[in-house]
């Protein structure tokens, strides 16, 4: 049923707000503290609707950097949402158009690591009610805990404890991710090379991280399906 | 920064956000894709996930800390333990709220 799906989904980021709603908070606080008028900031959840991206151009924006400089870098900040379109890419293929529109909108990590929990999982055929719940539920609570944080202004205290409740999110998603060798090594090196990598600027260290960890991952499979046929010979 | 130039800003970033979100789900059909690539999508999740926990873990505030004194990394490894075991999101949330609560008053 397709309200069981939406629903399912709209549960399963519940979790994920907890780590969410405090960044909405913070990011309207500061936007107001940047000088942006409430409409603009709210103008910023509504439609760039990314929070990493809305950090940097805050940053930016006090610093004084042109239009153009701040658009390429929300570019930079957010190629690495292409994976996550390659990734669902072929789960929500056959779907119609507005469909495809729909659930790209909304296509945020969060919604992204839930959704694909949800694809790995069995009866995928009503799943995209899941994704668009899942992402609804993350789209709303942004929305609101914006307006929240222009409202309160510089009310609005980071607390370093709830700041915690996004990594742990992620960790209780990535445990059942591993689900075989090379998806072990595969984060095993992301997580090295993300690390490693930190000290580059706009998120580029984790998109690279990433990318470098698959084609690890996929060496690894290569040479175990390889020796797999080898055996069966 | 003026207004007109701040909604500029706005709508530039929500085209190219909008851009990669699309990027494969509409414009690239994924059966166009070469099959290694196509392999290599179901290793996204744990990357991805991976490649953003590690450094909240071993970096807290921007510096390594590969040592006992990091709270932020023991209560991690005790909620990534409870995730493993209960394959349960809100009780890995809480281990690992309380165990960084305990330690960082320790």
């Amino acid at each position: 049923m397709p309200a069981r799906e939406f629903l399912a989904g709209v549960r399963d980021q519940l979790p994920i707000l907890l780590g969410v709603i405090p960044f909405g908070l913070i990011f309207g606080a500061l936007a107001r503290s940047a000088g942006v008028s409430p409409l603009a900031a709210q103008g910023f959840s509504l439609f760039v609707f990314a929070g990493s991206a809305q950090f940097v151009s805050l940053g930016l924006l006090r610093a004084g950097a042109s239009p153009w400089v701040i658009v390429l870098t929300i570019l930079t900040v957010n190629l690495r949402h292409t994976l996550y379109s390659a990734s669902l890419a072929p789960f929500l293929r056959r779907l119609p158009t507005r469909w495809k529109i729909a659930l790209a909108w909304l296509l945020t990590d969060e919604a992204f690591v839930v959704a694909s929990a949800r694809y790995r999982k069995p009866d995928i055929a009503l799943a995209h009610w899941y994704t668009l719940g899942t992402g609804l539920t993350l789209w709303v609570s942004w929305q609101a805990s914006t307006a929240l944080g222009v409202l309160l202004g510089s009310g609005v205290q980071e607390g370093s404890l709830l700041e915690f409740a996004l990594p742990l999110t992620f960790i209780a998603l990535l445990i059942p991710s591993l689900a075989d060798r090379p998806a072990i090594l595969t984060a095993l090196s992301a997580g090295v090379l993300s690390v490693a990598l930190a000290r580059l600027p706009y998120r580029l260290g984790l998109l690279l991280a990433a990318m470098a960890a698959v084609g690890i991952g996929l060496a690894v499979e290569t040479r175990r399906q390889k020796r797999g046929e080898e055996h069966h010979e | 920064m003026n207004d007109l130039q701040l909604w500029s800003v706005i709508l530039g970033g929500t085209l190219v956000t909008f851009a990669a979100r699309l990027s494969f789900i509409a414009l690239i059909p994924p059966d166009k894709l070469p099959p290694f690539f196509r392999r290599g999508l179901r290793l996204v999740p744990p990357a991805v996930l991976a490649a953003f926990v590690l450094p909240e873990l071993v970096m807290p505030g921007g510096r390594f800390n590969l040592t006992w004194g990091n709270d932020r990394l023991l209560a991690g490894i005790l909620a990534g333990f409870v995730a493993w075991k209960s394959r349960n999101i809100w009780l890995s949330i809480l281990t690992g709220m309380i165990s960084l609560w305990i330690l960082s008053r320790m």
